[in-house]
């Protein structure tokens, strides 16, 4: 089916198919004939060897469906927008805030609050960082609006918590450093889509 | 006479131990053959491969609260479970279970009692274990209880008689109500099987024992989408269990009767020795319960009167008078 089908919410237009009942019998005679018809036909055995079929086929094809979840699990979407990762820059291994507190403005929840200061170069630093994930709704606007892919949105989903007010800090998401040759360009929610190029219009100089 | 007495009672508590164990078991069987059907994997945790699930589920129903409701009769309400399981044991006194052996010098013969109307008494005693479900819905003081109670009437009124007349053509062939005797006619292999010579009474006989034991196609009288769980609502802990083990045990029962009467019973198939040929005949007849679980769906109540009066009774009526034709 394809998107613009189902998508399309005129209902009454499409054509559809009408499942032929046939006529509901009305003499005895044809009830019989109808009992008799639906008994020969092995119309239950064909039901007896689908479900024989579907037992042996995830018995011994691995066609089983469950996930055993906490051991196994699904693999999620790359735009999945689960627990907030601050990322670093891959060459210096610095991190990629540079303190500009446009996520802590566009945060609809208010749960983002960051102290910044200027260090020894001039240069800003983030003193303090902390996302509530008690309030945060994973709405995914920091990461958007972030113009250095500094915080993102990873795929650690398990998020319960004993408390209503659950704060991280900017160290508890920061990319650690002994794994950062492990940290590949992004690909995740926050990073520009892999196509983004196609999708810029230049902008006319003309104005 | 003290020899027999200590040897039946003996007998009679293995019978029921082992019987008791394996509709245990029997649960634990029928939820990983659903869950295989349904692409699922079923119970796993409790054990190598949940196997002691069974376990679990027995200290949960030894331990939970028993609960009597406030409008109920309160004694019937008690006794009723106890009429399911007990009825259901009973039934089994009469069927051998396997071919005679020898332990410690002392020959065996694996059936409690040798009556000369075995067929008969396990009909009856199965068909006395449906005043189980129709006492308890009936005391229970509950609406849903009282419908499952009213369908335990349909179901029983129904199916006894399809039950009673489809034997009744092998009986005539044989010429004996012993379940024995029914198993010495067909000792000479396979082509001796009844089956061969009264497929539409096993066809039958196999319809009338799903209904006997309450199972899917016409499980109508603890049917959950409808009423809950019937007469079965207000039961909890383990009277609620011996619903469950007479359910099972029933099971197992008419997997018996049906593979003594119709498919050769405890004789040796080949080089199969007797006791693995009943096993492994009960085994299928057990799948075949679950199997038809999965797959079909069940019949209204009105369905079942319909399809035992009306298509079932008249063709067990003409195998008989062909039978009886054929046999003069």
């Amino acid at each position: 089916m394809s998107l613009e089908k189902f998508k399309d919410r005129n209902i009454g237009n499409q054509n559809y198919t009408l499942i032929g009942h046939e006529a509901f019998p009305q003499t005895g005679g044809e009830k019989f004939e109808r009992v008799m018809k639906r008994m020969l036909k092995g119309e239950l055995f064909v039901g007896l060897w689908v479900t024989l079929r579907t037992m042996f086929q995830a018995l011994f094809k691995g066609e089983m469906h469950t996930t055993k979840y906490p051991f196994e699990k699904l693999p999620i979407s790359p735009r999945y927008r689960a627990i907030h990762e601050m990322l670093r820059l891959l060459e210096s291994g610095h991190y990629r805030c540079i303190g500009c507190g446009l996520c802590e403005q566009i945060c609809i929840s208010d749960c983002i609050r960051m102290d910044t200061r200027y260090d020894e170069n001039q240069r800003k630093e983030v003193s303090e960082y902390t996302i509530n994930f008690g309030r945060c709704i994973f709405c995914g606007y920091c990461a958007e609006v972030c113009p250095e892919l500094a915080i993102v949105h990873g795929s650690r989903y398990e998020t319960s918590s004993e408390q209503r007010a659950s704060f991280s800090l900017f160290e508890d998401m920061l990319t650690p450093i002994d794994t950062l040759k492990h940290q590949k360009e992004y690909p995740g929610f926050g990073a520009v889509s892999p196509n983004a190029d196609e999708n810029i219009k230049k902008t006319p100089l003309a104005y | 006479m003290d020899a027999l007495i200590i040897e039946t009672v003996v007998k009679a508590i293995v019978v029921l131990l082992v019987i008791s164990a394996l509709a245990g078991f029997g649960t634990y069987l029928e939820r990983k053959v659903l869950a295989f059907m349904q692409r699922r994997l079923g119970p796993m945790h409790v054990g190598p491969f949940g196997l002691l699930q069974i376990l679990a589920d027995g200290i949960k129903l030894f331990t939970k609260e028993d609960i009597v409701p406030q409008h109920a009769n309160r004694l019937i309400f008690m006794v009723a479970p106890a009429i399911t399981a007990a009825t259901a044991f009973i039934a089994l006194a009469a069927v051998p279970l396997f071919p005679e052996f020898t332990l410690f010098g002392y020959t065996i013969r694996p059936i409690v009692a040798d009556l000369n109307v075995g067929i008969l008494f396990v009909l009856g005693a199965m068909a006395s274990g449906l005043y189980g479900p129709l006492l308890a819905g009936m005391a229970q003081a509950n609406k849903w209880g009282i419908i499952g109670s009213a369908r335990t009437a349909i179901l029983f009124l129904s199916y006894e008689v399809v039950t009673g007349l489809s034997i009744l053509a092998p009986i005539m062939i044989v010429g004996s109500l012993s379940l024995i005797d029914f198993n010495n006619a067909q000792a000479g292999g396979i082509g001796d099987w009844m089956v061969w010579q009264q497929p539409v009474a096993f066809v039958l006989f196999l319809i009338a024992g799903f209904a006997e034991t309450n199972r899917t196609p016409f499980d109508l009288l603890e049917h959950e989408a409808e009423v809950i769980s019937g007469y079965a609502t207000e039961y909890s802990g383990m009277r609620w269990g011996m619903f469950f083990i007479g359910e099972y045990a029933n099971m197992i029962t008419i997997s018996f009767v049906a593979s003594l009467v119709f498919v050769g019973g405890f004789n040796p198939i080949g080089f199969i020795p007797g006791f693995l040929a009943i096993i492994l005949k009960v085994s299928f007849f057990f799948f075949l319960m679950l199997w038809v679980r999965a797959s079909w769906p069940h019949v209204r109540p009105d369905q079942l009167m319909w399809l035992c009066w009306k298509v079932l009774m008249p063709i067990t009526i003409v195998n008989i008078l062909i039978t009886g034709i054929v046999l003069l």
